[in-house]
């Protein structure tokens, strides 16, 4: 027979868990409050989804991806200008962020990684991803739009796209700076130690294995880069016509939810939510993307 | 091809001059490209200095207590949208960081199956990832006719108190609280949880050790232990608030009207430069600039004090 310790029988301060005490209360409750503030944080994604979804998705339609949008108040129409923009600013602004980003991100980490320019451009890129999107607009605006610099135009999908790129240009750089610091130092002293120069072990050895991270950050700055708003409203400003080079104000997705759905005419909130449909599907795509290819992370 | 003599099978190669030139171009490239974004910043600031010098010769420091906000008569004075940005952004923060806080303790403490930790996390994640223009279009189409109902409640039963004074009519400032709270509760609950996982497991098991229960351990030994980057993370998400655009401007209403009721409409710093900066003209671009200074440097101040936080209030356990 096994042996019972009086004291644990008879005591009733004993070592058995006994939910009644204050403490084993407090607990519970504090757990359910945990699980509620959670459920609450949750619900909003859900709501605005779900909205977005069925309201935007149930629009969806052949001519609805490929029509101009119809003046104010009349109906029927589509977006399909605004799709094209949003593709072009976002590749505009991946084409300066990227090289730029990538090219920063390894100087930080393979040529000075403690140097007191290495700090001053980590401090840079901090605070830059701190700069409030609306004043990347307001400089661009002052900078490119205002002063006409490119070829005598003011609004313009390249003022947009550079307007858009300054705010990738962090995320780009830290991403890059992050993923090299974790790629092996035995791999720099390998290639180093069989005679490689350092622009070769960069560019064939320490930037392809960081290849996965690196790309993983990329596609989440150009996703966030793609529902961006307030950079473009007075940069790349609106266009209800297809658009027209790189040199013309030029239609986004975003900047014709803010149009539209602020408009009294329920077939321009209509587009607007097709609109919203369009974008959350492609953000929320290349998300999942991204988070699958960083399965693939070797480093 | 001639083999080599064996003396100079192992003689050092020289690199070939045009070897160092792609080696030493390839750097001087990469520091070029960094230094673009001290020159962006440089530039960034430049810009808004330059635009709003006019404005700053003017109006001096009266421009941050002036409320009045005439593009007719010319005079300009941003008090409303200052006011406005700092308590918008505060009291969403209020709300936000206990159920971001209390969200990431969720997520990170083991309290249920692993599974859905990870579910409700890439589901917060995804949160930050929706466009704040989408945010905006919801917040006036679904969320404020549906929280109506509750604001005018609360005129009729608090109405007595400043903040709730006014008839609830659509866009106001509590509709754009609430829309804030979601922007920036992903922010607080990523930056917490990630402060929360790197709690070492030595802390955790020696508080489980010594008998606390789990909410013990988590408010008197894990909390304390990540708090410097949880309040960090909150300073992150506080610089977010104030600069967020899209979604507030809008539900806010954007009225220049300074009033102290939550229930009416209001105006931020960005959602003036958002509505007026694009039809400005004149000395009313000098005006926006200048408040576009203003909100540059608070988020900057807000950002360097969150940096600075991080770095020294951090525990080193080592």
């Amino acid at each position: 027979m096994a042996f019972v310790p009086s004291a644990v029988v008879s005591h009733p301060t004993s070592l058995r868990f006994q939910a009644s005490l204050p403490r084993n209360r407090w607990n519970a409750l504090l757990t359910a409050v945990a699980a509620v503030f959670s459920a609450i944080a949750v619900l909003p994604l859900v709501l605005v989804l779900g909205y977005v979804l069925f309201k935007g998705g149930s629009l969806i339609s052949a001519t609805l991806l490929t029509e101009l949008p119809p003046p104010p108040g009349l109906e029927g129409g589509g977006i399909g200008n605004a799709i094209l923009g949003t593709i072009v600013v976002t590749l505009v602004a991946s084409l300066i962020a990227i090289p730029v980003g990538v090219g920063g991100g390894v100087y930080l980490a393979e040529y000075s990684r403690s140097g007191w320019f290495a700090q001053f451009v980590r401090f840079g890129t901090n605070v830059l991803s701190g700069v409030p999107s609306i004043i990347c607009g307001v400089f661009i605006y002052g900078l490119i739009v205002s002063t006409r610099l490119f070829f005598g135009q003011s609004y313009s999908a390249m003022a947009g796209g550079v307007a858009l790129s300054v705010l990738m240009l962090p995320t780009v750089i830290k991403t890059t700076d992050e993923a090299l610091k974790l790629v092996p130092q035995e791999l720099r002293l390998g290639a180093m130690g069989l005679g490689a120069s350092q622009f070769v072990t960069i560019t064939r050895i320490t930037l392809p294995t960081a290849f996965t991270p690196i790309a993983t950050g990329v596609v989440l700055g150009i996703a966030r880069a793609a529902g961006e708003t307030a950079p473009l409203i007075f940069t790349a400003l609106f266009s209800p016509f297809w658009p027209e080079g790189l040199f013309n104000p030029i239609a986004t997705m975003s900047v014709l939810i803010f149009n539209f759905a602020i408009m009294p005419y329920e077939a321009q909130n209509a587009l607007a939510w097709a609109a919203s449909f369009v974008l959350v599907l492609m953000i929320l795509l290349a998300n999942l993307f991204a988070r699958w290819v960083a399965r693939f992370t070797r480093v | 091809m001639k083999a080599p003599p064996a003396g100079d099978l192992f003689a050092l190669r020289r690199r070939p001059p045009q070897e160092k030139m792609a080696d030493q171009g390839f750097r001087w490239m990469t520091i070029v490209l960094a230094s673009l974004v001290g020159l962006v910043l440089a530039g960034i600031l430049l810009t808004v200095l330059m635009g709003s010098r006019e404005a700053m010769g003017r109006f001096g420091f009266q421009f941050l207590v002036l409320s009045d906000w005439d593009p007719v008569g010319d005079t300009y004075g941003a008090f409303t949208a200052i006011y406005g940005t700092i308590v918008s952004s505060v009291l969403a923060l209020l709300i936000a960081v206990p159920l971001g806080v209390g969200t990431a303790i969720f997520i990170t403490e083991n309290l249920i199956p692993a599974r859905i930790r990870q579910v409700l996390g890439l589901m917060v994640e995804l949160l930050a990832a929706i466009p704040s223009v989408v945010l905006g279009l919801w917040a006036i189409f679904v969320m404020e006719p549906f929280l109506r109902p509750f604001l005018e409640l609360l005129h009729t039963s608090l109405g007595w108190m400043p903040f709730f004074s006014t008839v609830p009519q659509g866009p106001g400032m509590a509709p754009a609280i609430l829309i804030l709270v979601v922007m920036v509760l992903p922010i607080i609950t990523a930056i917490a949880r990630d402060s929360l996982q790197q709690v070492p497991t030595e802390l955790r098991q020696a508080a489980y050790g010594i008998g606390t229960t789990r909410w013990e351990a988590i408010l008197q030994v894990i909390l304390p232990a990540a708090v410097s980057g949880i309040t960090g993370g909150v300073m992150l998400a506080l610089g977010r608030a104030m600069g967020e655009t899209m979604a507030v401007t809008m539900i806010i209403g954007n009225s220049n009207n300074f009033t102290l009721s939550l229930l009416a409409p209001g105006n931020t710093i960005a959602s003036m430069l958002a509505n007026q900066f694009g039809e400005a003209d004149g000395f009313q671009v000098s005006a926006l600039m200048y408040a576009a200074l203003v909100l540059m440097l608070l988020t900057l101040v807000v950002n360097v004090l969150a940096q600075w936080i991080v770095r020294r209030l951090s525990l080193k356990y080592a």
